[in-house]
């Protein structure tokens, strides 16, 4: 193996990774509490070497068809990856369809700390027409009651723990 | 707007067709809906109102975008969705009803979401247009929940109160007349069917008449026999709703040409 493959291959690992560090810290617009990465909307970056430096590429897949926060969230990573030097450019993917499914654990936990329930495991249709049990991001408790099935976003659910008393919205699951 | 990774089909006349179509009903229905923000019966409402726009526009804009490309003719979504004439728009008659009542509103989201949740189904597992199942996957877990929140309405207004019940009655009255065009098939169509790119309407129909008496039967509802059903929208032959509905829609556009933000 020569030295100048290695090298190569060194940099690219290198740049990836600084280009994966810039964008997957951006924050979801609506739900601040969590990144992109954390929701698994950031789904890829590419980096390529140019003549004058790094390009980068970011993969990202939208939630739900009408977001309205899509738009935001592919401008704030590419202004990430610009801030990290690289000249950016986002793709939307829409296939596979995103699931809740791809929130990480991480990003579970910050989304309870926040007072959101996290999504229910499991994105099948079954989950979606029987109505899973969903615990109180306050108090933990399961004795919690839906309110109304859309809520403030488009991924949201309004939820009231029985308990507590406390109203939350739950991430919905699909 | 957005850079949907596109892999057009190689029949594009037809199915150009068949997705403007698609792309019109999900546009106006979302018009329609979005009618209600700000003055839904109660804040529950209000909010599942605008989502539920907010879905169906957003697969409308899917579609315009992927239309657009089959064309090839340099429309990008904003060409298709405002600057067509009425004659132009292929949707089905019963999205662009006016919203009535809540009970009206509330039974054409119904109607619609039973027949789109079959037909979203068999196009992201089966298709063989690979932009058409991906735009399918998506839109089949919204519409999920548009059938799941009309029918937990119909059933809870149609076996609700005297006036409740008469009110949802008379929804069916007016809506159930337009039903069937949904199940209409032209020679776009069926070029497509052949082609394994979209569902067959006869088993989407099936799909269609078992949530319809699912839920009627638990709403104390009877679904009328239509003598004459109703149908032009796919043949651009619309209501005269159907003009105030577009001056309000196209407003910006036609004001303002190119427009963007």
């Amino acid at each position: 193996m020569n030295v100048v493959a290695l090298d190569e291959n060194r940099d690219m690992a290198l740049a990836h990774k600084r280009a994966w560090a810039a964008a997957s810290a951006v924050p979801d617009p609506e739900v601040p509490c969590v990144t992109v990465a954390d929701l698994g909307i950031l789904r890829d970056v590419s980096v390529a070497q140019t003549a004058d430096g790094w390009s980068a590429t970011a993969f990202v897949t939208p939630t739900y068809s009408g977001c309205p926060a899509v738009l935001a969230i592919e401008l704030a990573v590419e202004a990430a990856l610009l801030r990290a030097g690289f000249a950016a450019s986002v793709e939307r993917v829409m296939s596979p369809a995103w699931t809740t499914d791809w929130i990480t654990d991480e990003g579970r936990e910050k989304l309870r700390a926040y007072g959101i329930a996290p999504p229910v495991d499991g994105s099948s249709k079954l989950a979606l027409f029987a109505d899973p049990v969903v615990r109180c991001p306050r108090c933990t408790s399961e004795n919690t009651v839906k309110l109304s099935e859309f809520g403030s976003t488009a991924c949201k659910a309004q939820y009231q723990c029985r308990a507590c008393a406390e109203p939350f919205d739950y991430f919905k699951c699909i | 707007m957005g850079n949907v990774a596109l892999k057009p089909f190689a029949d594009r006349s037809n199915l150009f067709s068949v997705v403007l179509a698609l792309a019109d009903d999900h546009l106006i229905l979302g018009h329609r809906v979005s009618e209600w923000c700000g003055h839904a019966p109660m804040l529950e409402e209000d909010l599942s109102m605008p989502n539920m726009a907010l879905d169906l526009i957003g697969q409308a804009r899917n579609l315009y975008a992927y239309a657009g490309a089959l064309e090839g003719a340099g429309r990008d979504e904003d060409a298709l969705a405002y600057l067509r004439l009425d004659r132009d728009y292929t949707n089905l008659l019963l999205v662009e009803r006016p919203n009535g009542d809540f009970a009206h509103t509330m039974l054409r989201q119904f109607y619609f979401a039973a027949f789109m949740e079959p037909f979203w189904a068999w196009m992201a597992q089966n298709s063989v247009d690979e932009t058409l199942k991906a735009i399918a996957a998506k839109a089949q877990k919204e519409v999920a929940y548009h059938l799941r929140h009309s029918s937990e309405w119909v059933i809870r207004l149609g076996d609700g109160t005297e006036e409740s019940a008469s009110r949802m009655g008379a929804a069916v009255e007016a809506l159930h007349i337009y039903t069937d065009e949904m199940f209409a098939v032209n020679a776009d169509y069926q070029a497509c069917l052949a082609n394994g790119v979209v569902p067959d309407l006869e088993t989407v129909r099936a799909t269609w008449h078992a949530s319809v008496d699912r839920v009627f039967g638990q709403a104390f509802l009877t679904a009328p026999e239509v003598e004459f059903p109703q149908r032009g929208g796919r043949d651009g032959l619309h209501t005269e709703d159907f003009g105030h509905l577009l001056a309000e829609l196209q407003y910006m556009q036609r004001a303002h040409p190119g427009l963007q933000w």
